[in-house]
């Protein structure tokens, strides 16, 4: 009985005294108590030490672009760090050229702020604001691609945005994932209707984010949006208009074009959608509507997988065909391209053969 | 206690003694970590680290501790708590004053929480009843040769991606496991020339 007593004892002790060592390691050695950020020599944040820069920055409602959700792996997340970042690190360097690394650009979800910091980010950062939303209405578009529309409940005067630009989209831990996690997903909706948000979402096998707003998130459930982020935007300038989408890139370009339907643009227009079968066209409708009501608008779909019994009268094939078809050499266009990343790539590709100038390409690529 | 000095210790545990080779300890991380040579050498080089410091960790617990009260039997347990705590708090330390090698080392140390080579290295060291010393020079030695075992191995890995076609369930783990064994077959040649127990 005593030797049982004694031995349960000096376990607990020894677990104790070990926990106790952790413990006091985790208050005094991983305790990097408060550390100061100044943003742009103006703004002194005050911020708990350890975390991820993004996350610090996040949490005093500083929002930098991030597709990936923190991951390392979009990129979109550089920010200039002057001072306390420490060297760069091996989950870095694969994405910093020589030059960025000269300007001590470094990837803020990976920093730690483990020191004051002195950092520098575009102004317009500043803007990007948390918004709280309610799912007002979930539709299967195609066999792949929800559509999900949100109605911003605050703040309640919503989110200006530039048609083309995207928003991120937080979702709760769930069966995928231990952790809340978020992506970028780009606005479908028309601008001017500030407190909505329409967004298209591709299932992405055992994607976690796409698989939460397919198969769990429903109409009345509350979630967090992020934004409005990104350079796709309409640019100034009189050249045509060529669209080139495939998916889900459709929808920033479905904003671009409530854009060019209520300015009354009138530069001559023309979208190449490009798909697999006729059940993943979507937004049809309004589609062939805007080819009536804007002014110089075409819009040609094209399947790459249609057969006999689809009875499919419209194009067949990629996009990068229709390019080839459609547009002769050295004509003077803005592009702008969306959808997944090897379709921007060839279409990029095939443009430069044609004499379009990379400086009138725009795109966003999904990743 | 075994008359043995502790440089002899240190170079039979490399070489006749390999822990990896000749006692298959620390396999998993070996098969998982061994792709390539970079990452192989960090690990192995964290491995050496840990396992001499909770090798002379445990051999002061267990002498100091366990045997005045009669709790050897306790040994397992306690040893596993140390090294998990051990490794805790040093990738803290270096996570805090050491980013240089942080960044070497830091994504290995909590996976060597699990490596059941340096709990092997932990308990031969009692069966065989090391001196402190020589505990050390064990665990050095013992570290040393699993980092000589996963780096040859993941040399041998890389060269074959890049010039062998290997038939496709033999990639990965398979042709690992019999690279092992030939590797071991070469070591337990030397196995009968120096006696460490
Ligand atoms: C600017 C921008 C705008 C975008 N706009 C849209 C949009 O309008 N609509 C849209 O649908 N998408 C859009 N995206 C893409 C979107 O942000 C996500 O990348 C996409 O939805 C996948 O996210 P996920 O969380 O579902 O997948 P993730 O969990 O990020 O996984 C991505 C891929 O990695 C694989 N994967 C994940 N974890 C593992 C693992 N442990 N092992 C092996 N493989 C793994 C998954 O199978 C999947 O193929 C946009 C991206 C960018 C950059
Ligand atoms: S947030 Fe995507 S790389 Fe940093």
């Amino acid at each position: 009985m005593k030797e049982i007593f004694i031995g349960l004892l000096a376990i607990a002790s020894i677990s104790a005294a070990l926990a106790l060592i952790i413990e006091l390691a985790g208050a005094y050695i991983a305790n990097y108590g408060e550390k100061h950020i100044l943003v742009n020599n103006k703004k002194d944040l005050v911020v708990e030490g350890g975390n991820p820069l993004l996350f610090s920055l996040m949490s005093k409602n500083i929002f930098i672009p991030s597709a990936c959700g923190g991951k390392g792996t979009c990129t979109y997340c550089k920010v200039k760090i002057h001072e306390g970042a420490g060297p760069v690190l091996p989950t870095e360097t694969p994405y910093l050229d020589k030059d960025e690394m000269k300007d001590n650009i470094r990837l803020s979800c990976q920093v730690k702020v483990k020191e004051d910091m002195k950092i520098e980010i575009p102004e317009d950062l500043f803007l990007i604001r948390e918004f709280r939303s309610v799912v007002e209405k979930t539709e299967d578009l195609t066999p792949t691609n929800k559509g999900i529309t949100l109605r911003i409940t605050s703040p309640e005067d919503g989110i200006l945005f530039k048609p083309g630009q995207y928003v991120q989209l937080q979702v709760p831990p769930f069966k995928l994932s231990k952790t809340s996690e978020f992506r970028a997903y780009s606005i479908a909706s028309n601008a001017d209707d500030t407190t909505h948000v329409q967004l298209v979402i591709t299932k992405v096998e055992n994607g976690i984010v796409s698989t939460y707003v397919h198969d769990y998130l429903k109409e009345g459930d509350e979630v967090t949006i992020r934004g409005p982020f990104g350079d796709f935007f309409l640019r100034d300038s009189q050249r045509d208009i060529l669209f080139i989408a495939t998916g889900s890139g459709l929808a920033p370009v479905m904003s671009m074009l409530y854009q060019i339907e209520g300015e009354e643009i009138k530069r001559k227009t023309t979208l190449f959608f490009g798909d697999r079968k006729p059940h993943d066209l979507y937004f049809q409708d309004q589609l062939i509507y805007w080819q009536k009501s804007i002014v110089n608008f075409t819009f040609i779909p094209t399947l790459s997988r249609a057969v006999e019994e689809d009875s499919w009268n419209g194009e067949k094939g990629r996009v990068t065909t229709l390019i080839h078809k459609h547009i002769p050499d050295n004509t003077p266009l803005d592009v702008y391209i969306c959808g997944a990343p090897p379709m921007v790539e060839s279409c990029a590709k095939v443009l430069r053969q044609k004499g379009i100038p990379a400086s009138n390409v725009f795109y966003d690529k999904f990743e | 206690m075994t008359q043995i000095d502790m440089p002899t210790l240190f170079f039979a545990a490399i070489f006749t003694n390999n822990i990896l080779l000749t006692n298959f300890l620390g396999l998993c991380p070996y098969i998982a970590i061994s792709k390539n040579i970079n990452s192989a050498a960090g690990l192995g080089v964290a491995v050496i680290f840990v396992m001499t410091c909770t090798a002379a960790l445990n051999h002061l617990i267990y002498y100091q501790v366990l045997v005045p009260l009669h709790l050897e039997h306790f040994q397992f347990i306690i040893f596993i708590v140390v090294i998990a705590a051990f490794v805790q708090v040093v990738e803290m330390t270096i996570d805090r004053y050491f980013p240089a090698l942080y960044q070497v080392l830091g994504i290995f140390l909590p996976l060597i929480t699990v490596n059941c080579a340096i709990l092997g290295a932990s308990l031969f060291m009692i069966i065989r009843d090391y001196t402190l010393l020589q505990s050390m020079g064990y665990g050095a030695g013992s570290g040393t040769g699993w980092l000589l075992a996963i780096t040859l191995v993941g040399a041998i890995r890389e060269k074959i991606q890049k010039t062998g076609k290997l038939p496709k369930g033999l990639e990965g783990p398979g042709i690992t496991l019999i690279i092992t064994g030939l590797l071991s077959l070469a070591f337990t040649a030397f196995s009968g020339l120096i006696k460490i127990q």
